[in-house]
């Protein structure tokens, strides 16, 4: 419950250009030169920050430049100090994939068959994030943001469907596109309400370049061995499939506690960690 | 060791953030974010 309003109040905030939606319009001042930490469409009509994969292939697609020190420095930051957590707790559209997982109706676990699809969001991450923008260019060397134009659901649901529902000019210009990245979003709605975030396991090249910084992030998991009995409580409330009380600090945590609360031991903590000399 | 390499990624965050800022980057994701990114929202 405490996370959920996080999430919420988090999403407000980064959201909070209500005006944006009546008018059809995205704001336009100086904060949108600093990044949100989760996935935001900065082309949403209430958003107040950029996103950082938007962002990150705005710069690698330029003509000016090939590589975002900016960018990579602050994920650098928000990745080593809170890792997934902001995944878990700050992300609009992981928040998005939660609410339409609470709707009533047959809940799927990810078989072992198709765990490997976890590594999808990494090659995500370097060809549509890295590479296409970079090498795909055109004649005057600007690129296309591969990752926003041919994949990002969020993009089409904050910014797609709104702009579109309240500017004319834009609604004229829909076409196959559109529709590609409207048949993505019904996909990721459909999946989200059977899985859990299903965008963020296997697709989010943000959540693979947090997920990199989750077993040194100074917010971190601790399990006390001694405490520890192996009886696999946390395992099996883990709506990601991690083996919590082996490897607290999986790739693919997002940090929601609740192993943590689930825990009769107490022997699992989340901690800002500042030494490791009490880790197991 | 992880205190480290936590800290030295803090130290390149904060370096890489400094030389984005002087080589301008923040204009070009402040020009891209004010403007309706047309490929964005699945429209261009």
């Amino acid at each position: 419950m405490k996370r959920k309003m996080v999430q919420i109040i988090t999403t407000l905030i980064t959201n909070s250009n209500f005006k944006g939606f009546t008018e059809g319009k995205i704001y336009r001042g100086n904060i949108k030169k600093v990044c949100v930490p989760g996935l935001n469409c900065y082309s949403c009509p209430g958003a107040l920050g950029s996103c950082p994969i938007g962002s990150l292939q705005a710069v690698i697609s330029s003509i000016k430049y090939e590589f975002s020190f900016y960018i990579v420095g602050i994920l650098l930051l928000l990745g080593t100090l809170f890792g997934r957590f902001i995944c878990g707790w700050l992300c609009p559209f992981g928040l998005f994939q939660e609410l339409l997982n609470k709707i009533p109706s047959p809940k799927f676990k990810v078989s072992k068959k198709f765990q490997h699809l976890k590594y999808v969001k990494y090659i995500i991450l370097v060809v549509f994030v890295f590479l296409l923008p970079m090498f795909f260019v055109n004649d005057i060397g600007l690129g296309d943001p591969a990752f926003c134009k041919y994949i990002c659901p969020a993009g089409t649901l904050e910014g797609g469907i709104p702009l579109v529902l309240s500017n004319d000019s834009l609604k004229s210009a829909i076409g196959y596109l559109f529709a590609w990245k409207m048949a993505l979003l019904v996909i990721s709605i459909i999946l989200s309400i059977i899985l859990f975030r299903p965008f963020c396991r296997f697709i989010c090249p943000l959540g693979a370049i947090y997920a990199l910084f989750n077993p040194i992030s100074l917010y971190r998991l601790e399990v006390d061995q001694h405490k520890c009995t192996s009886c696999r409580l946390c395992s099996n409330k883990c709506k990601l499939d991690i083996d919590v009380y082996k490897n607290p600090n999986s790739l693919e945590c997002i940090r929601c506690g609740e192993c943590v609360s689930i825990c009769p031991q107490h022997a699992i903590k989340s901690a800002i960690t500042h030494s490791n000399k009490h880790n197991i | 060791m992880e205190n480290r390499i936590r800290r030295l990624l803090l130290l390149c965050g904060i370096l890489f953030i400094s030389t984005g800022i002087y080589r301008k980057e923040v204009g070009t994701v402040f020009i891209k974010a004010i403007n309706i990114c047309l490929e964005c929202i699945g429209v261009g």
